[in-house]
């Protein structure tokens, strides 16, 4: 299997990453030697193997939906790119 | 006496507490060790001035019944520290200066360790040699234009170079042990779940775990059992009964089982690393340990399954780089170009190509070919290790195929680069506690590390093992201070 600029161009729209023509075609060479790498999974049968989705052997915990952090608006806005008093600003959505 | 920054940490600690030094006093040495040894490009955030007057403030109310008593220790810059700029190595985090502090810093502060500074990393720790870091290359103190392994390489360099008495780095395929591998130095992964993952950047959520990083393997047990805890806020912490590590340290290991695995022995192993690794075995017999042929069937499946399993997941956790609550953005006409462009400029290569990879992999019609199957592999690779248990108590292997080479030799061959993490990557996928210590050099005189890798929730006999062993290794750096200024 080989993953052509056509599919790189589709995954990048995916994944929201812009990329250059030049850099689509470099990608899509490192991304074809990395899959061939990979490709030897197919190798072997797994049919009846459940999937491992958790090394930890926990169900996961429940908390009540309770606020446990004091006003922090000004916090988590003050890393903000642009805001606006209480916003975050982001280029205009709605015409 | 000798320098203080050449003194381990539980030397340090002892003289404290026997008021011999002061919290100051080392404080002084180690940032001015760190100031002269710019060329090392350890640093990207230093804390020196706070990191002095917060040891002024514990000379001045002393409290010696904490476990790490006024010791200023630099951290990997991949932990969030309160008011303190976190970058992950990446420029869309340039400007970021978290509100909060990681669960594992913050054990740390809480015994009394001092914020020295923030340590340089491959960009979100994904690289094995510092070379992806928004912030530059890392030289490796050992020898001029050699990397010193990754991704926690500012780390490693940091600490062989006697700027940091211990640091903590974070290991996701073995960017705590192969650093520690590279610069003659101790690293350990604890057992998935046993260090809260709460405040570090998270890069693959099933595989992240944070540990020491130090010049003997008793000062990882110190920091050991400082940083390991229970932790509500991150929902994979387990509650398990953690071991007083420094104090139930023992080098009595006689009748210990350890196992050699003889998938290990890969295909094009430098003969070097084979009798790191045959010189080894006799060490550990001579510790009184009963060394036993065991066989890990799917070790060489580990490395293609990581590589679906951590992008996949670093695809998802960076899908919250979008320029709009934090870090850089571009500017862009529409929403849309701007998330784009923003991403674009924000990560780096390396960065890209594996989020490429994981959105590939999770992609429609994908999903079951690539993450189902390795989900699935990872199933088996775990039984191997469950299977080789009702044998052995631990097994030993080598920390990497080969020591650290030089800077820009492999980053130009994404595959030859992961081809590093050989024998670390089946440990992370199996959740496993391992170490890597020095055990010998290659013919230019390069460390090399052997991987002593345990039970689950087994970090006590890792260590044993490792303590037993590293006395009858005897391995000492030969640092010179070229770099110094």
């Amino acid at each position: 299997m080989t993953i052509d600029l056509k599919t790189v161009k589709h995954i990048s729209k995916l994944a929201r990453i812009s990329l250059e023509e030049k850099k689509a075609e470099k990608l899509a060479d490192d991304m074809n030697s990395i899959f061939e790498f990979i490709e030897k999974l197919n190798e072997l049968k797994t049919e009846n193997i459940e999937p491992l989705t958790s090394i930890a052997e926990t169900t996961l915990r429940f908390r009540e939906d309770k606020i446990t952090s004091d006003n922090i608006r000004e916090k988590i806005l003050k890393n903000s790119p642009e805001k606006n008093d209480d916003f975050f600003v982001v280029p205009k959505v709605v015409e | 006496m000798t320098e203080i920054t050449s003194l381990s940490l539980y030397e340090l600690i002892k003289n404290i507490k026997e008021k011999k030094i002061s919290s100051n006093e080392v404080a002084k040495s180690f940032v001015d060790r760190s100031q002269k040894s710019k060329k090392l490009n350890a640093y990207v955030t230093e804390n020196f001035e706070k990191c002095l007057k917060l040891s002024k403030e514990f000379d001045n109310k002393p409290n010696y019944d904490l476990k790490l008593p006024g010791i200023p220790i630099a951290v990997k810059d991949l932990f969030c520290t309160n008011e303190v700029r976190t970058t992950a190595g990446s420029n869309i985090l340039n400007n970021f200066v978290p509100s909060y502090e990681s669960t594992v810093t913050q054990n740390i502060w809480n015994e009394g360790g001092i914020l020295l500074g923030k340590l340089n990393c491959d960009e979100f720790a994904m690289g094995s040699s510092n070379e992806t870091s928004y912030f530059g290359n890392v030289q490796n103190p050992i020898a001029k234009d050699l990397v010193p392994g990754g991704s926690s390489g500012g780390s490693s360099s940091a600490l062989a170079a006697n700027l940091t008495p211990v640091t903590i780095g974070t290991d996701t395929g073995g960017s705590i042990r192969q650093p520690a591998s590279f610069t003659g130095t101790v690293g350990l992964k604890p057992t998935y779940g046993s260090c809260s993952r709460y405040g570090i950047v998270a890069f693959a959520s099933s595989l992240d775990q944070a540990g020491p990083m130090s010049k003997d393997v008793k000062d990882s047990s110190i920091l050991l059992e400082v940083i390991s805890s229970f932790d509500k806020k991150d929902s994979t912490s387990i509650d398990f009964k953690r071991n007083n590590y420094s104090s139930e340290l023992t080098r009595n290991i006689k009748g210990i089982k350890i196992g050699i695995p003889k998938e290990y022995r890969v295909d094009g192993m430098p003969g070097e690393i084979e009798n790191l690794w045959k010189k080894g075995i006799e060490y550990a017999k001579d510790c009184g340990a009963e060394i036993i042929d065991i066989s890990l069937p799917h070790t060489s499946y580990a490395l293609p399954t990581y590589y679906i399993v951590a992008p996949a997941e670093a695809s998802s956790n960076l899908a919250r780089y979008d320029g709009v609550k934090y870090g850089l953005r571009s500017s862009g006409e529409s929403l849309i170009d701007m998330y784009e462009k923003t991403r674009s400029e924000g990560f780096g290569e390396e960065v890209k190509r594996r989020i490429m990879i994981g959105t590939y992999v999770l992609s429609s019609g994908y999903y079951d070919a690539y993450y189902l199957k390795a989900q699935k592999v990872r199933q088996l690779i775990k039984k191997d290790f469950d299977d080789a248990y009702n044998k052995v108590d631990a097994i030993l292997t080598p920390s990497t195929p080969s020591s650290a080479f030089k800077i820009g030799e492999k980053s130009n061959d994404p595959v030859s680069m992961y081809l590093n993490d050989i024998f670390t990557v089946p440990v992370n996928l199996a959740g496993l506690p391992g170490i890597s210590i020095p055990a010998g050099r290659d013919k230019n005189n390069y460390p090399l590390g052997l991987q002593i890798i345990g039970k689950p929730f087994d970090e006590q006999t890792v260590l044993n093992i490792a303590y037993s062993m590293e006395e009858k290794i005897n391995y000492k750096n030969n640092i010179t201070d070229w770099w110094m200024e």
